[in-house]
């Protein structure tokens, strides 16, 4: 198998290159895409990626494969593998630190505008805001998000205005906020959104969808959003 | 933290998503219904002329061409906003676009009425 790497050490290298790498899979086996780039590194340590659970969990390495993104250590290689060949780059759209390191500090601060975390100013009592099972279930498929960025960087709206477009993670879970029945900031919360750029830059392509690993479905909550926000105004 | 703009159509991303749908409903039903005469009608001067003699027709061509503007509006404003990065150009296209849509609305006026 033939593996194409990205490699950019702004230290060293005035352009990114990419570095071809013959890598051998034992007959019958099938490995991660994160068990490769451990064979990778154990053979040129300077290569760089970031991981942590290796049990998509953490959300460290998300990454392009084959123009694809996603998680490396769940992604299996023959998921991925086109032509006995793969092709690693780093997340599309950020600045890149180093190899398939990027800086995510844009991916981070959308995630900051939406306030992120419960706004409730009422005394609180004494053990905890209690939530009907109905209310919890609300929060399904919102909550899970880990913000490994694959599905932001998928998002050609993300790549265009970064700074003004909130992208799909930031959105999933400013309505995952949106919709907790504890929550008593909604409006304010709505009228942070009500802007021709923070969700309405969704064109609804859904490649967010599509590149999730957790599967997830950010364009069904920024549908919800804007459902809010037409109730809100008309 | 609310994005600022003040070049696009209603200041506010949920107005303009509207004028956008709504806007297309209008030209979907307009198409439909030119075609649905074309079909139905031997198409001749006489029956063109008949058509936009009539008060109801050249208001629903006026809404159309209205509809047409503001959807053509947040639509550029969309693309302009997403490709042209420096401010003077985009100004400059988006200014542009403005133009040619208000000529076709006073324009559109002029022929539907016979001024």
């Amino acid at each position: 198998m033939l593996v194409s790497l990205y490699r950019y050490n702004p230290e060293t290298d005035s352009a990114p290159y990419m570095q071809d790498v013959e890598v051998e899979i034992p007959e019958g086996r099938d490995l991660m895409v994160l068990d490769v780039l451990s064979m990778l590194k154990e053979r040129d340590p300077s290569v760089a990626y970031r991981r942590s659970c290796r049990e998509g969990v953490c959300g460290s390495d998300g990454m392009n494969m084959n123009g694809r993104n996603g998680l490396a250590c769940i992604t299996p290689v023959s998921d991925v593998l086109k032509n006995n060949k793969l092709v690693l780059r780093p997340l599309p759209g950020l600045p890149v630190i180093r190899d398939l390191v990027v800086d995510m500090n844009i991916f981070y601060r959308q995630y900051e505008s939406i306030k992120p975390y419960l706004i409730n100013n009422s005394p609180e009592p004494a053990i905890e805001r209690l939530q009907s099972p109905e209310d919890r279930e609300k929060l399904d498929g919102l909550y899970e998000c880990i913000l490994c960025a694959c599905c932001s960087t998928a998002c050609p709206s993300f790549w265009w205005n970064p700074d003004k477009f909130v992208g799909p993670a930031g959105l999933l879970q400013a309505y995952r906020f949106l919709a907790d029945s504890r929550d008593t900031a909604q409006d304010e919360r709505l009228s942070d959104l009500d802007d021709p750029f923070s969700v309405f830059r969704c064109r609804g392509i859904m490649n967010c969808v599509s590149v999730c690993p957790k599967g997830l479905n950010p364009t069904r909550a920024i549908g919800h959003i804007r459902n809010l926000l037409l109730q809100r105004a008309t | 933290m609310a994005v600022d703009s003040v070049t696009n159509l209603g200041r506010s991303g949920v107005y303009d998503w509207m004028v956008q749908r709504v806007s297309a409903y209008v030209l979907a039903l307009y198409t439909l219904f030119l075609f649905g005469f074309m079909l139905t009608t031997d198409v001749d001067y006489e029956a063109w002329a008949g058509l936009f003699s009539q008060t109801w027709f050249r208001m629903f061509s006026l809404g159309t061409l209205l509809a047409l503007g503001g959807h053509a509006w947040v639509g550029l404003w969309t693309v302009s906003t997403d490709y042209i990065k420096a401010t003077l150009p985009r100004f400059l296209v988006q200014a542009a676009c403005g133009t040619v849509m208000f000529v076709y609305v006073v324009w559109g006026i002029q022929i539907l009425w016979g001024l």
